[in-house]
């Protein structure tokens, strides 16, 4: 039962009708809420996606504890450790001395030598104007047996250049060493989640006997050093993209960014493009638009005017979702998203054309803390927020896209809000573990 | 010193202690930050969160307004949102890169209350201290700040409990239970800071005969209400049998005699060693030397006030340090994510504790209030 602690009388309604929606930021930015919903991945996860790499971040203890505590719910303190800034560190300015040091030691107290180690810097030594070249190379004078990756835990850079995500997924692949190209060799870069075999990326790859490799499937350093041979490097979400170009630049294959969708033509227009570079025959689109309808249809005919809600953290195009469902009769009532994405102006276009009352709400908005539904619902959520904030149990548990893409992903979402249609799933303790699908990545 | 820790945890900081001991008295509470504190907070050290509808946000800072010295954009964002969410007071508390840029909590808090009316309280935590630091700020402002007083002594025995969080008590009934203990013990509870209690109750504790702190983040509010009411202090926590009588009579004595005690056993060192905060710790070593004859030494790894602690205790908060000193343990009570640094040779006990291991073992943090002799029979 939720208790009220002085709540006030009254709290404004946020929501907006998509018709008054700003592009790309609906909502004024101000005080920011974090709602109960954890299942999304942070540099923490994402990191250890690469085998046997041991992970040290150097920040203060107020950054350090979330990134502890995530390692050690997955089960991965071992892999994990940190060096604590101090108020001393800022004002004697050894930021460089305590980085170099502070990793070195960690490195000779380790069980076992770890062939790369991910050194996470912070805001502090943004602001301090650390010099992280001179560390890394003392790092790697000491220590020429290790691969060293610099990453940044410094989200007060989420407004300025590549956001904090975007960087660690390009750091992802940073130590991999230039070898010979393999042709007819594919990695898939840049995501989370394992791409499913099921997809129409895997299934064209697949049906083309293309070596394909993929962080999330490399079970040591040296298959994770095999992804360098690609020919081609292919992105899907959104934050992949910039480090995939600059892998493809560093190592001398081809990036493709390959953006998920639910639209149609999009859908095609992008395996039609991979087809097309990769030198292989396209693939084979007939009835595949027609299957999608079919389960459209079924869908609605089991789920009917409930009404539905989708957050951002279920795929990169909560809106494009929200378009196909909307068109295809289902009661979409509300998106929550506190941006719109570059990628997502053309449903946002077509939404206010053609459904302008369309709700969208945000999930960082101080208010939200008050405007989650406080008894259960029915809506039929698409997302972990969207259940929080509408309280159901009735809701799609997936982040990210979970490995979804091409017209599997229309027909898997599809198919997964039938099962939350028929099934409650405990909503309340799902949606509090921290990044979801990573347990794997131990 | 490298400052490293190769697998131990990090303990809550600071900022989340004042996040932690404001939570549940209606205020909001502001993380001037930039990203982060919120989710840490709100995940590993905030079991209420779920629960309870409090105002804890960050602020979002940004490179250029940190770089610019753009103060007027917090201050816009905090008036508007106090002005739709009306708190009973507005907290602002430091992260690592306010400190950095030498921001004014007192003067933005000053410029806050002009604006809208409500109390403001800054709190230049650095995020590079423990949650007791933090915590102990603020309940050292709600003593200066939000206590009457012109509050009379009650007529009948009271009592204040200072130091409540769930950082160390988690929400297992402890807090019922110490409060149960004072009942019994003859006293009537004023208020509790912060668990279960109002910032109305809170106003309330000039009347107080006495003041029981139960964490080290209660001494300084404590001090701060020795000082306006003369109210003195007892520092313990009621477990077993014979402390707890041990500890009410200092409670008695206290109020009769207008004297702080620090009422504990100290046995000559022997070769049981527990891990933790100062107060839990010295009154878990205290409950275990008097009921069971065994001595016990506390290595205190938060901030901790030499006045509690032994002599034969240490605070130490680095892992090799910590790792050293465990060397010739035979029994080590401590939080699991301890463990791995101690000797093969020594048993282990485990007594998890939100402030180190946040909601990971929660399930299993004891109330050693009303269940040390569960507790202690794991140990002996």
């Amino acid at each position: 039962m939720l208790k009220r602690v002085n709540a006030p009388k009254e709290v404004p309604n946020i929501g907006i009708p998509i018709k008054d929606a700003s592009f790309p930021a609906p909502f004024a930015s101000g005080l920011e809420y974090a709602s109960p919903a954890r299942g999304t991945w942070n540099i923490v996860h994402t990191g250890m996606l690469i085998p046997e790499a041991h992970e040290i971040f150097v920040c203060a203890a107020s950054c350090l504890r979330g990134v502890v505590l995530t390692a050690a719910e997955l089960g991965a303190s071992h892999r994990f450790s940190t060096v604590e800034v101090r108020e001393n560190n800022l004002l004697d300015g050894d930021m460089e001395d305590l980085v170099i040091d502070g990793v070195s030691d960690i490195i000779e107290k380790l069980p076992k030598r770890p062939p790369i180690v991910l050194v996470y810097t912070s805001c502090v030594h943004h602001f301090a104007g650390c010099d992280l070249d001179m560390i890394y190379a003392e790092l790697a004078n000491r220590f020429p047996d290790i691969d060293f990756v610099d990453c940044y835990m410094n989200p007060i850079m989420r407004k300025s250049g590549l956001t904090p995500d975007q960087l660690m997924r390009s750091r992802l692949y940073k130590a991999l060493k230039p070898r010979g190209i393999k042709k007819g060799s594919v990695a898939i870069i840049g995501n989370d989640l394992p791409t499913d075999e099921n997809s129409d990326l895997m299934q064209l790859l697949r049906g083309n006997n293309l070596k394909i490799h993929e962080i999330t499937s490399c079970e040591n350093y040296e298959q994770y050093q095999e992804m360098a041979e690609s020919e081609f490097y292919i992105s899907y979400y959104p934050s992949a993209a910039a480090g995939g170009d600059m892998l493809a630049k560093r190592l001398g294959g081809k990036h493709l960014y390959v953006p998920f969708s639910f639209d149609y033509d999009e859908i095609e227009r992008g395996l039609t493009r991979i087809s097309s570079e990769l030198d292989i025959p396209a693939p084979d689109f007939s009835g595949k638009r027609e299957i999608c309808e079919k389960a459209l249809k079924d869908t609605l005919a089991l789920i009917g005017n409930t009404p539905i809600a989708i957050d951002y953290t279920y795929s990169p195009r909560p809106l494009g979702l929200a378009k196909l469902l909307l068109e295809s009769g289902f009661n979409v009532q509300r998106v929550y998203l506190d941006a719109i994405t570059g990628e997502e102006k053309p449903a946002l276009q077509a939404l206010k054309e053609n459904y302008p009352e369309l709700q969208l709400y945000p999930t960082v908005h101080a208010s939200m803390r008050f405007l989650s539904e406080k008894e259960p619902t029915n809506y039929l959520a698409i997302g972990q927020k969207a259940a929080h904030f509408m309280n159901t149990n009735h809701f799609v548990n997936v982040v990210e896209g979970g490995g979804m893409f091409g017209y599997h992903a229309v027909l898997h979402t599809l198919e997964l809000m039938r099962e939350a249609y028929n099934e409650e799933k405990d909503m309340r303790n799902l949606i509090q573990i921290k990044g979801m699908g990573c347990g794997g990545c131990i | 010193m490298k400052q490293t820790s190769r697998i131990i945890s990090t303990y809550s900081a600071d900022t989340f202690g004042v996040c932690s001991a404001l939570f549940e008295l209606g205020g909001m509470t502001i993380m001037h930050d930039a990203s982060g504190c919120n989710s840490t907070y709100t995940t590993h050290d905030e079991p209420r969160w779920y629960d309870m509808d409090s105002m804890v946000y960050i602020s979002g800072l940004s490179e250029m307004e940190a770089i610019m010295g753009d103060d007027e954009k917090l201050i816009d964002d905090i008036v508007s949102a106090a002005n739709d969410l009306k708190p009973k007071f507005i907290a602002v508390a430091g992260t690592p890169i306010p400190t950095m840029t030498g921001f004014d909590f007192n003067a933005i808090a000053e410029i806050i209350t002009e604006r809208t009316g409500i109390p403001a309280f800054g709190f230049a935590t650095t995020g590079m201290n423990t949650y007791v630091h933090g915590a102990s700020m603020a309940l050292k402002a709600l003593a200066e700040n939000c206590v009457d007083n012109n509050a009379a002594r009650s007529a009948d025995l009271s009592a204040n409990i200072l130091g409540l969080t769930p950082l160390d008590f988690s929400v297992n009934g402890s807090d019922a239970s110490i409060a149960e203990f004072l009942k019994n013990a003859g006293f009537r509870v004023i208020s509790k800071w912060a668990m279960g209690d109002s910032l109305e109750d809170i106003a309330q504790a000039g009347s107080a005969h006495v003041n029981l702190v139960v964490s080290s983040t209660g001494l300084d509010a404590a001090k701060v209400l020795s000082e306006k009411f003369g109210t003195p202090y007892v520092v313990g926590i009621p477990m077993g049998k014979e402390y707890s009588d041990v500890l009410e009579k200092a409670l008695k004595d206290a109020a009769e005699t207008g004297k702080n005690q620090f009422p504990r056993s100290e046995l000559p060192e022997g070769d049981i060693v527990i891990l933790g905060e100062g107060v839990t710790s010295v009154s878990l070593a205290s409950a275990l030397e008097l009921s069971c004859g065994k001595s016990a030494r506390v290595i205190c790894t938060t901030e901790c006030f030499r006045e509690t602690m032994r002599a034969k205790d240490r605070a130490i908060i680095w892992e090799e340090e910590i790792q050293q000193e465990l060397t010739k343990a035979a029994v080590i009570i401590a939080d699991p994510m301890f463990k791995p640094i101690c000797p093969d040779s020594a048993r282990f006990i485990e007594l998890p504790a939100e402030s180190c291991s946040g909601r990971i073992y929660r399930d299993k943090i004891p109330n050693l209030v009303c269940n040390f002799s569960n507790f202690i029979s794991e140990v002996f």
